[in-house]
């Protein structure tokens, strides 16, 4: 066993301490028709090996494409501080900060990444994280049905659908998750249709617990924030706001428009895109819910000195507290990776990440003018940040054909949203501040000689693993 | 502590003095923003703070050395295998093929990682003795719920829409009783026989037509592996209920006890607890389902498949309709479950037996040690953990079980879990796991042994405990009583950016 300190004489004078002759004695409890026989597993790995079987591995997959995929993923720039920081072994292998007299460095850098998080989403209370963003979103779906003593929620189609499908998975059969349409064309396309919602909001035998939509949505399109909150209030209903945190250095945060919640996904705060996770998931609330919200909160005290000092608090929310009637049953969450937020936030400051935002947004629209130039003009026509789905025929061809010229275009909607009609052909695409006015030339490019040849004789049979987008 | 100096830092609000820091990005062009609707624009900036970089590394460093950790000594924490965290797994997760890899990009893009999970699911299916396993859920508790889930969706499947009710004895984990209410269902509790384990009769009386689930932590919270769990899984079966095994501890039966081929119809792990992935101050961590035959329609989506020739894929949407959907976004906390996978490749199947081997020989020389000193309620072979209890102590001394684990501290040592299980009375559970020393183990069970002398003879200082801690206890009842979750002096102050 690789990690393990002890020596067979080691072994032995435990044994003997126990007065037994093997390890075997102190499995006798385990009936014998119960027992397993020997692990059908490879020997093990000497990590020289392990290294050149990992290295192997990771070069299976293609690292050298330019990429233009966003999708609730944002490739950013993360100052080298931050994974250093994240390295020390105190963060990384030390456990929920149960005993605050030895843990006093997790539990202040909690209430740091409380405190920034506030900042951001213009709101008063912060969970110490979520799994992601589609968990932090059904968690604040389950929030509004609690605080309202209402069982339906409203969901934008606009809202990323594993975070849709997400909630729909918490909800299960006892509550219930409708879908508030998109606008199907003219200027608002795309975006959440408003009238639509009205007649959601107003059937009085089924009141709203809850509305829930994206700012950016999905598509990339900025929605109407403030109108939104004042329907459902007006009904009654809480309104939860899907935020991406970078855009919050620019554009208006939730508790400006009247959110009383905000979920969102962390990972563009310095996290890598990793195939899905570790990531960070945000809830944030106004002080009202504080009795709701799920997960640890931690808080600012003393010590018996009067040394300022934090300590997880209102743990009576808490599943090992309160069990069968906790506000939730998260008990590990996503606390290193709130950490790598923190340290990213510190790092980079708030005049940074209003650059790297508004790099982006610059960015985007460059590749939108480059791309529209050569016949690939955008879907919708709502206002968008730095995400935006653009209109090519046979989208999910087009998209799979670039990869060979070395371009990963986006995401084929069609990918997420099989037999949506009206995303059929677009290609969602995004720019950042890594972006390079290099790489919307080649994209543009690429995507030029593609348009060009891709006549129905040009068009090859997919591969059977085409798919990416489940 | 060993250190120069306070460690105690002021917060990164604080440390902010405007004009501070840049450097690190570009400006964008003045009009960048120019485009966006005004009702849409930011009014006032956040107030986040400006701090230069070698004073972030000095906050961040200084606070680092105010935890307590595995990589600086014993963290016996019991239920959470505290084991030592293998450095070559962080590297492998940061290989730039591994980590910058985007989870919507295209299977033919992914086919490394697609691999590694895939190869990850066969081994996990093959040490639980499962037919099949979902690595999406992103802890132990989300691993619950799908599994949960998943029961709750193979009754309605049969048209068996009665049962409504989990069953978990009173040694449980917070977490089982608090997934049956996320998934809907009724919590029944079964207190525990006297002997610690599950009481089969009790159980036996409650399982009937409204029952959908049972939850067993096998071994149990207390370390102690449940001698008649094939009677019950009979029993559960035979009431048309399924068995569901929390694998909080599954660190004691590696290459021992195979949960599916036992009988239980669905698992979680928690590969932070077994398989060495680091715990994060709180997170993340994995918590892969395992299957049998009657819940492997319900799997969560996507799956990893592996096609006839070879290459790997996702599942698209929709493509199993029996599936119960989606826990989160994407597929799973695959940076974790490479650290995993580093783990059970640099073991093996021998390995992994001597892991538990190991790891319930250490419990086992350690309640010996401290059975010295104190009560140990439930004196019979444990597991990879086991509990202690200071009742004796207290009746005679007046220093309870918490002021024990304070004093801990000053010793050098992280306190074990303290009152759980419940059913305890001033319990510890102690869990010293395979990675740690027999010097170690004695250097801990000394210092117990120590402590409980000092209660006799000092109580107080025991009671004042700890004092070489970077700070004394603290004073929890005006933390709740008057929150203070966030630092707002700052907020509405921030300038915009000055060009």
């Amino acid at each position: 066993m690789p990690y393990g300190p002890h020596t067979t004489a080691d072994r032995q004078r435990m044994l003997d301490a126990l007065g037994i002759a093997s390890v075997d004695e102190l499995f006798d409890d385990i009936p014998a028709e119960l027992r397993a026989g020997d692990l059908a597993l490879p020997d093990p790995e000497p990590e020289l090996e392990l290294t050149a079987r990992l290295i192997d591995l990771a070069g299976r997959n293609r690292t050298d494409l330019i990429s233009f995929l966003g999708a609730g993923v944002y490739r950013h720039w993360t100052p080298p501080v931050v994974d250093q920081i994240l390295l020390r072994g105190e963060w990384y292998t030390a456990y929920t900060p149960y005993q605050p007299e030895v843990s006093q460095g997790t539990l202040q850098s909690i209430y740091e990444y409380e405190s920034l998080l506030a900042e951001l989403t213009g709101l008063d209370v912060v969970s110490a994280s979520h799994y992601d963003g589609a968990a932090a979103t059904a968690e604040a779906a389950l929030m509004a049905c609690r605080h309202t003593r209402r069982s339906r929620v409203l969901v934008s189609h606009a809202v990323h659908p594993h975070y849709r499908a997400t909630t729909a998975t918490y909800f299960g059969p006892n509550l219930e998750l409708e879908e508030i349409p998109v606008v199907g064309d003219g200027e608002l396309a795309g975006t959440t249709d408003l009238e639509a919602l009205e007649r959601l909001l107003s059937d009085a035998d089924h009141p709203v617990a809850g509305v829930v939509v994206a700012q950016p949505n999905f598509y990339g399109l900025l929605e109407q924030m403030t109108r939104i909150a004042e329907l459902a209030h007006a009904a009654g209903a809480l309104f939860v706001a899907v935020v991406e945190p970078v855009s919050l250095a620019v554009l208006a945060p939730p508790g400006a428009y009247g959110a009383d919640i905000a979920a969102g996904e962390g990972q563009p705060l310095g996290i890598a895109p990793q195939y899905g996770g570790p990531y960070l998931g945000i809830l944030a609330a106004t002080d009202e819910l504080v009795r709701q919200i799920p997960g640890r909160l931690v808080g600012m005290t003393t010590d018996v000195e009067g040394r300022r000092a934090y300590v997880m608090t209102l743990r009576a929310r808490e599943q090992d507290i309160r069990r069968d009637r906790a506000a939730s049953n998260i008990c590990t969450n996503q606390a290193l990776l709130a950490l790598a937020a923190s340290v990213y936030l510190a790092a980079i400051g708030p005049h940074g990440l209003r650059d790297v935002a508004a790099l982006g947004a610059a960015r985007a629209a460059e590749l939108e003018a480059a791309l529209a130039a050569l016949g690939a003009p955008r879907l919708h026509s709502a206002p968008y940040l730095n995400e935006f789905a653009i209109r090519v025929p046979r989208a999910r061809d087009v998209h799979r054909r670039l990869l060979d010229r070395g371009v990963l275009a986006g995401l084929a909607l069609a990918d997420v949203e099989p037999g949506n009609a009206a995303v059929e052909d677009g290609l969602l695409v995004c720019a950042t501040e890594v972006t390079t006015s290099a790489d919307v030339a080649r994209f543009a490019e690429a995507l030029a000689a593609e348009l060009a040849g891709s006549g129905p004789q040009a068009t090859r049979e997919l591969a059977p693993a085409g798919s990416g987008g489940s | 502590m060993g250190v120069v100096g306070e460690r105690l830092q002021p917060n990164l609000f604080e440390r902010s003095r405007p004009g501070r820091g840049g450097g690190k990005i570009p400006h964008p062009p003045k009009d960048a923003l120019d485009r966006l609707p005004a009702e849409a624009r930011r009014e006032t900036p956040p107030a986040l703070p400006e701090l230069n970089e070698p004073e972030v590394v000095r906050h961040y460093v200084n606070l680092s050395q105010l935890n307590f950790a595995i990589d600086t000594g014993f963290y016996p924490l019991g239920s959470c295998t505290m084991k030592f965290n293998p450095k070559i797994n962080e590297w492998a997760a940061r290989l730039p093929g591994f980590a910058s890899l985007h989870p919507l990009s295209p299977d033919e893009v992914a086919q490394g990682t697609l691999q590694l999970l895939w190869e990850l699911e066969q081994i996990l299916a093959e040490v639980s003795g499962m037919r099949a396993v979902s690595l999406q859920p992103a802890a132990g508790a989300q691993g619950e719920l799908t599994g949960i889930l998943m029961i709750r969706a193979y009754h309605f499947g049969r048209d068996d829409t009665g049962r409504t009710e989990v069953l978990v004895p009173d040694s449980s984990h917070g977490t089982n009783p608090a997934t049956a209410t996320m998934a809907g269902l009724r919590t029944i509790t079964i207190p525990s026989a006297s002997d610690g384990g599950v009481d089969i009769d009790a159980f036996k009386a409650a399982l009937g037509p409204r029952t959908a689930a049972v939850m067993i932590t096998n071994p149990s919270t207390l370390g102690l592996f449940e001698k008649r769990i094939g009677e019950l899984l009979d029993e559960v079966h035979a009431a048309g209920a399924l068995a569901y095994m929390d694998g909080a501890n599954l660190n004691a039966i590696l290459g021992r006890f195979k949960p599916g081929e036992a009988g239980f119809d669905v698992m979680h792990f928690n590969v932070h607890k077994t398989f060495s992935t680091p715990h994060g101050g709180g997170g993340p961590g994995a918590g892969p389902v395992g299957v049998g035959e009657k819940l492997l329609p319900f799997l969560p989506s996507p799956r990893v498949l592996r096609g006839d020739d070879g290459r790997f894929r996702l599942e698209r949407p929709g493509e199993r309709p029996t599936s119960i959907g989606r826990l989160r976004s994407y597929v799973g906390n695959t940076g974790v479950l490479v650290r995993a996978y580093a783990y059970l490749r640099s073991h093996g199947g021998s390995g992994l037996r001597e892991v538990s081997d190991d790891a319930v020989l250490a419990a086992n020389y350690l309640k010996k040690r401290v059975s010295e000193a104190y009560d140990i309620p439930y004196d019979r072979a444990c597991k990879h953990e086991f509990v202690a209890s200071a009742t004796p102590i207290k009746k005679k001394t007046g220093v309870r079980t918490l002021d024990i684990a304070k004093r801990l501290i000053d010793h050098g040592f992280h306190p074990p879990t303290i009152y759980f299980p419940l059913i305890v009375d001033e319990g510890m559970l102690i869990e010293p796991t395979e990675t740690e020393s027999i010097e170690t183990l004695d250097a801990f069970a000394d210092a117990l042994i120590a402590i409980a002398g000092e209660a006799e003879t000092d109580p107080e200082t025991v009671k004042a405990a700890p004092h070489a801690a970077p700070v004394r206890r603290l004073d929890e009842a005006t933390a709740a009583r008057q929150p203070n979750l966030r630092w707002a002096p700052m907020t509405g102050r921030q300038m915009p950016c000055p060009d």
